[in-house]
């Protein structure tokens, strides 16, 4: 077990080289002077040279890659043109805004897509199977950005029952103090129920219109993995041995349909991701995806890059995290590491 | 994977002498078959139409704004509305399907000659060209590929080419496996040992033996990107990268409507954003009717 963890981290460390690699390209591959770029447009020739020899500009591309590393090393990802606040600190106080959103939408589209998909392939041609269908077709087909605006408006200007898409909270209420910085948790450490209620109530939006995004890809591959499940062998004999339908589905034919599910995981968090970019744009949320499109209208580099950085390094986390929940899960895997 | 390609021909029960005649007679025969692949295929048709003669159909100007008539909702003179500015949201809509479609096809083709023949060329030789492709690939798939799309666009500069060049790149990992894998299986295949004991060289084994049998598998895999790379592109322009306005493009449209959103001015945003849906929709559905044809086994 220890091995296989081990063999996956391995995997990983190419992965975080090319991310890092990557990055480093990117901002070397701004138009014109890079220098320039970073001391901002009223900065004078010999403030262009000064940045240029503090950045490391003047030196060959492979020494500046390793300045690069070295700072990444120590946490630094360099400050903000626009605010003149780190990059890092201001992606630390904004990535749980970001994550809490991200995991609700998870949760949410993982609730609905596994019954969806399992109640699908276990009624082929029944009026869930068209719903799963028409659900998979229409959400891998609609613009996440279009999805949140149509639910702001029927949900806040038509019926009323949300509230303004504008952050994380409302004004009345002020923040909890800081432990998880999930606002969910820390209003119910804080006994605040009144704020909880306000949290969630600007919360729900949003996830929904990330769960309603990811839900196709996990709600198809159930399906899809159930069916083929579900004509194997092994089902064929525990029903011929007169089990319980329900033990059939359950513990026979779910849980070796989920291994694919968990796969297909790994694309809709590559989804999810991008698509929190989006949906923290719709609903003013401040996460780290809102910052980084300010900083992308201000034409503010370095917050950018630190984006860019930041979500590649977790979504490559995550990646591990999925292989290693595949190993815990299928022993064959095991096996083989 | 069979060895064989499964192409599209042998389906068409009595295939014509002509070429021409061949393709039309097989194209009538999918589209019988299956309802859905031929409605996807009349909106392509609408897509298309608005793509080519939009701007000379089109009721209004789409970039004279009329203040007297802003924010005016959906009516018989303005099936769309009208916009902040009082430009005509029906012909902003229309006119702005040339963009769209060219930025989706224009993608789609440089990622197919990018990805294609590199995934093609590794396939084929292996060792260490199939290396580098197979770790470029890794790369890009390390990202999440919205994000790396968002940084390209960032730093290479804010264009609608690199709108272009940025969905051709994190769909690059995609079109690369599929055409190793495919050249991969087909490369010790009877008809290529015959084609170099014949003194064939390796170029011109890839290009006339390996890519047309390739071919149809990129083909269908061109179309299921193609909902797709829209919907990247239009996500880059939502959050202000590259259309700039007063330029008429679906993702900027949505994003200019959206502020009207909570005021209750609804077709702002809610039109381009249809038109945008009824294209991936379009594709997606084209993309799972070819797929059926050409490879019914990873049918799901």
């Amino acid at each position: 077990m220890l091995t296989m963890i081990g063999k996956r981290l391995m995997f990983a460390i190419p992965s975080l080289i090319g991310v890092v690699i990557v990055t480093f390209l990117l901002t070397r591959a701004l138009p014109g002077d890079p220098a320039a770029y970073f001391a901002g447009p009223a900065a004078t020739k010999e403030a262009v040279e000064q940045i240029r020899k503090k950045l490391g500009f003047d030196k060959p591309l492979i020494e500046q890659f390793f300045h690069y590393t070295n700072d990444l090393a120590h946490g630094d990802l360099g400050t903000s043109l626009t605010t003149g606040q780190p990059v890092a600190t201001e992606i630390r106080n904004r990535l749980p805004a970001s994550a809490e959103l991200t995991l609700l939408g998870l949760v949410i589209s993982v609730a609905i897509a596994l019954p969806l998909g399992v109640l699908a392939a276990t009624r082929p041609g029944s009026w869930i199977d068209h719903l799963c269908r028409i659900t998979t077709t229409a959400g891998v087909s609609l613009p996440v950005f279009f999805t949140g605006l149509v639910l702001v408006y029927v949900f806040y200007y038509l019926l009323g029952w949300s509230p303004a898409p504008l952050g994380r909270l409302d004004v009345f209420y002020s923040a909890p103090p800081t432990v998880t910085g999930f606002y969910l948790i820390d209003t119910l450490i804080a006994r605040d129920f009144e704020a909880f209620r306000s949290a969630l109530s600007q919360l729900i939006l949003p996830a929904a219109t990330l769960a309603i995004f990811s839900l196709a890809p996990i709600a198809r591959m159930t399906r899809a993995s159930m069916l083929s499940v579900l004509a194997s062998d092994f089902v064929r004999t525990a029903r011929a041995s007169g089990l319980k339908p329900s033990t059939v589905i359950v513990t026979y034919a779910f849980r070796n349909a989920m291994l694919p599910v968990i796969t297909t995981l790994s694309m809709v968090f590559s989804f999810l991701l991008g698509a929190n970019v989006l949906v923290e744009k719709v609903f003013a949320w401040p996460g780290i995806g809102s910052y980084a499109v300010e900083a992308l209208i201000s034409s503010d580099f370095a917050p950018v890059q630190g984006f860019v950085l930041t979500m590649a390094v977790m979504y490559v986390l995550l990646n591990l995290m999925i292989d290693i929940l595949y190993g815990v899960i299928d022993p064959r895997v095991r096996l083989e590491g | 994977m069979s060895t064989v390609a499964p192409t599209a021909e042998p389906l068409s029960a009595a295939r014509p002498s002509t070429g021409l005649a061949a393709m039309f007679e097989h194209t009538r025969y999918v589209l019988g078959e299956n309802r859905v692949t031929a409605f996807a295929f009349a909106l392509l048709i609408v897509i298309l139409f608005a793509a080519l003669f939009g701007p000379y159909v089109v009721p209004y100007d789409p970039l004279t704004s009329d203040t007297v008539m802003a924010l005016k909702p959906p009516s018989a003179a303005h099936w769309f509305g009208t916009d902040q500015l009082g430009r005509d949201i029906f012909s902003r809509v229309v006119v702005a399907t040339r963009l769209d479609a060219f930025i989706a096809v224009a993608s789609v083709v440089l990622v197919f000659l990018m990805g294609g023949l590199a995934g093609i060329a590794a396939g084929y030789f292996g060792g260490w060209t199939d290396r580098i492709v197979g770790r470029i690939a890794d790369t890009i798939m390390a990202f999440p590929l919205f994000v790396l799309a968002m940084g390209i666009v960032a730093a290479l500069g804010n264009t609608v080419q690199n709108i272009v060049l940025a969905t051709a790149i994190v769909n690059f990992p995609l079109y690369a496996r599929v055409a190793r894998a495919e050249a991969n299986v087909r490369r010790d295949a009877g008809l290529v040992e015959a084609a170099r004991l014949s003194g064939n060289s390796d170029w011109r084994i890839l290009a006339f033996q390996i890519l047309p049998n390739v071919f149809p598998i990129l083909v269908v895999q061109m179309s299921l990107t193609m909902g797709y790379a829209i919907l990247n592109a239009a996500g880059l322009s939502f959050i202000g990268l590259g259309v700039r306005p007063p330029t008429p493009e679906w993702g900027i449209m949505v994003a200019d409507g959206a502020a009207f959103m909570v005021s209750g001015e609804w077709w702002n945003a809610f039109f381009p954003g249809a038109a945008l849906m009824v294209a991936v929709f379009c594709f997606n559905l084209l993309g799972d009717g070819l797929r059926d044809i050409v490879d019914p086994r990873r049918r799901t």
